[in-house]
């Protein structure tokens, strides 16, 4: 393979997952959780694709199109709840929504 | 083809490499930086993008094709409609503790990454000198969907039924039930 190895791919993957992990670990907003939670995903889905080509192994690739699938139906849910908290006028704030009642 | 031909060639795949990793790592930082939402979801795009050239490197194309129609198609424009239905909200300062929890929550992350970073090095780092040779069909949409119906079709069947429980939750959260709101007044 002619230009970076997969190590470089794999420290950029791990950068974006750790960029994602703080912003999920500092932000408030849901909204702003949620895109971290994005940026965490595709950090791992970085590394999977690199390890498909690194072993020229299709495997991986599927593997990352099925953890684009469970990204999308967080999104879903996440949104959905985002949405039901905003009807019931509370706080969009993580540090806020501490009790689990309706 | 010729030495020459193939180290400028090498040169090239280098430069669009160091292009895309500083965009995907500053969009990267600016989706968590930014204080409006809307602006978060716009840097998404382009580390989505970035990401997508990534994988047209690692010659995964069908799986660049499907990051840039699922995510920044569908994805991102659900994110954007949730947070124009929200409207602008900025974030509240720190009450009370915010340096405490922010200097945790660092300190936490860059734990996370260093953990990462010395287990994969240890786990793999020897292993990774050389590259597997790939032909031209690698990554390309007939060997994703070979592989995606005969190889693992029982994960495209798990698939399938996940996406359509997170519908069904998405809807049911997001519904306006008359029962819920009797309960509320």
């Amino acid at each position: 393979m002619s230009g970076p190895g997969t190590t470089w791919y794999l420290a950029l993957a791990a950068f974006l997952f750790g960029i994602g992990a703080l912003g999920v670990l500092i932000r408030r907003n849901p909204l702003i959780v949620l895109l971290s939670l994005e940026l965490m995903l595709n950090g791992g889905n970085l590394a999977l694709i690199a390890f498909s080509r690194h072993f020229a192994n299709g495997t991986g690739q599927i593997f990352g199109l099925a953890v684009m699938a469970v990204a999308a139906s967080e999104v879903c849910v996440g949104l959905g709840l985002v949405v039901a908290i905003n009807r019931k006028k509370l706080a969009l704030d993580v540090d806020r929504l501490s009790e689990l009642r309706g | 083809m010729t030495p020459v031909l193939a180290s400028a060639g090498n040169v090239v795949v280098w430069m669009v490499w160091v292009v895309a990793g500083f965009s995907c790592l500053a969009s990267g930082v600016a989706v968590i930086s930014f204080r409006n939402p809307f602006f978060s979801a716009l840097a998404l795009i382009g580390n989505l993008a970035s990401l997508a050239v990534m994988y047209l490197l690692l010659s995964a194309e069908f799986v660049a094709a499907a990051q840039v129609l699922v995510y920044a198609g569908a994805v991102v424009v659900m994110f954007l409609f949730v947070i124009a239905y929200v409207g602008p909200r900025q974030e509240e300062a720190w009450k009370d503790g915010p340096r405490l929890q922010t200097l945790g929550a660092v300190l936490a992350a860059g734990a996370l990454l260093v953990e990462i970073i010395v287990a994969v090095s240890l786990a793999a780092g020897h292993d990774l000198g050389h590259d597997g040779t790939v032909g031209p069909v690698f990554g390309s949409p007939s060997y994703i969907g070979r592989l995606f119906l005969v190889d693992h079709l029982l994960a495209f069947e798990i698939t399938s039924v996940v996406l359509l429980i997170a519908a069904i939750g998405g809807v049911i959260l997001g519904s306006h039930s008359k029962r819920t709101e009797s309960i509320e007044s």
